[in-house]
């Protein structure tokens, strides 16, 4: 009998998995603690609608037809949880306070790295909560250079919604093309070229050597010896899972919580989103994955386990997905194109910029990336589920 | 605010087409009930889904990036 469930992260992976309990018809105590002092909210818009200043940041809090009453949640917020003791089952909070379980979810998220060895003030931000975007957006209206570091999909987010501001903006890339780590050359091309068609200052193959400025920035130094000036300096170079509060409490952590393919840690702990490594049947192993679909995918499979008990869990599936919004393009992508042997563009082009690519790795297909074709995608987004072969793939885009 | 509706006997699907991003996660969640159309629309195809496809209702709304389906009793 489950009388008690926490859930510690007060995020989507932790309302989805919330949701899911209730719908589920579980009507035992359900804590959720969240370090930030902010009920759940969605992260996409923080980078386009919220920096772009079409939006009022309150407009990224999930909004719940019924309310959070429903849920009838004994929400904790605003106070971070310090440890678990996995033998009597009890999360210790940084108050002091406690709370019991019979079931214990884990979705803590992940937090931005910073520049090692620089040290923060006035103007060097990242973008990651809602109050990093606050603070980000009040710096923006007083700006008129933005360097930003890092030109993966969120910097290059940053950059299209600095330039729809109308700063000047400047993108510093460790690369030599952005989105290298994941893309074949010539999309990461098509990307660098849209930016700089819309007037970003892309400058590849350097990295940041010191941040200039006293008490507020004023420039960054790169490894080519030149120096950007800038108001405003945005840190995007990625994220650390937030697993230091679970380290000695017996549960593997390795990049993240470390979890078998019901998404169970240790008995009775599981772990969803950002935080979690859950092994995935689609693609056979238990990778860390950081996008949107997932923490609400996790968030939804951690509850109907946690409720089912190990005897009858089910084992995590997914076809990762992910998409970003730049200018007037959305670049949407699922699957897994990592260690892929060829790709093929089967509609549209480069030139374009509106295409559909396939990613092929032995005899099947693994991945797709459309731009500006949302069509496309749920077409393979089907054979990608299904595990198609490359040839049905292809025979598919007819 | 424009929308489309398709009422059942409990349940009543709601797109809220201003917020529909056409991510396409309903199409895969429930393809009886939404399409994306050769105009490039969100459609709500069936208009009267039968109670045994709640579930795959309910994982479209959840699953949807700019929360714009909503489900009326």
């Amino acid at each position: 009998m489950l009388r008690r469930i926490v859930i510690v992260g007060a995020s989507l992976a932790g309302l989805r998995a919330a949701e899911t309990l209730r719908a589920r018809g579980f009507d035992g105590e359900l804590t959720i603690i969240g370090d930030e002092p902010h009920r759940p909210y969605d992260r996409p818009p923080l980078s386009k609608q919220v920096l772009q200043g079409t939006w009022d940041p309150e407009q990224a809090f999930f909004h719940r037809k019924d309310g959070y009453g429903a849920l009838a949640l004994d929400m904790r917020l605003g106070v971070r949880a310090a440890s678990v003791d996995l033998r009597v089952r009890r999360v210790t909070l940084a108050d002091g306070t406690c709370a019991d379980y019979d079931r214990l979810i884990v979705a803590t998220g992940a937090r931005a790295r910073t520049l090692a060895g620089i040290a923060p003030r006035a103007g060097l931000l990242v973008l990651r909560s809602l109050d990093d975007a606050i603070a980000l957006r009040r710096e923006l209206m007083n700006a008129s250079r933005v360097a930003i570091v890092g030109a993966g999909f969120i910097g290059l987010e940053v950059a299209a919604s600095c330039r729809a501001r109308g700063l000047h903006v400047t993108a510093i890339e460790a690369l030599p093309l952005p989105l290298s780590a994941i893309l074949p050359p010539s999309l990461c091309e098509m990307v660098a070229a849209m930016h700089r068609d819309h007037g970003v200052d892309l400058r590849t193959g350097v990295v940041v050597t010191d941040v200039i400025g006293e008490s507020r920035v004023a420039a960054v130094a790169l490894s080519d010896g030149s120096q950007i000036v800038a108001d405003v300096v945005v840190v995007g170079i990625g994220v650390t899972p937030n697993t230091e509060w679970l380290e000695h409490t017996g549960l593997t952590l390795d990049n993240g919580i470390v979890c078998d393919g019901s998404g169970e840690a240790a008995p009775g702990v599981y772990a969803a989103g950002d935080v979690a490594r859950v092994d995935n049947r689609w693609h056979g192993e238990a990778l860390r994955i950081e996008h949107w679909t997932n923490a609400v995918e996790q968030g939804v499979h951690a509850a109907e386990n946690a409720l089912a008990g190990p005897g009858a869990s089910t084992s995590f599936s997914s076809v990762p997905y992910f998409w970003s919004d730049q200018y007037d393009r959305k670049i949407q992508f699922i699957g897994l194109a990592r260690g892929h042997d060829e790709m093929v563009i089967v509609d549209g082009s480069v030139a374009e910029r509106r295409l559909t690519a396939l990613f092929r790795r032995g005899d099947r297909v693994v991945a797709c990336l459309a731009v500006n074709q949302p069509r496309a995608l749920i077409k393979y987004r089907k054979l990608l589920a299904d595990g198609a072969s490359w040839d049905a793939a292809l025979a598919a885009t007819s | 605010m424009e929308t489309t509706v398709a009422r059942v006997d409990i349940m009543k699907v709601v797109v809220d087409l201003n917020l529909c991003d056409l991510h396409g996660l309903c199409v895969e969640a429930a393809p009886e009930v939404f399409e994306i159309g050769d105009d490039g629309e969100l459609h709500v195809l069936n208009a009267t889904p039968d109670a045994g496809l709640r579930a795959k209702v309910d994982k479209a709304v959840r699953e949807c990036p700019t929360g714009a389906i909503s489900i009326e009793e």
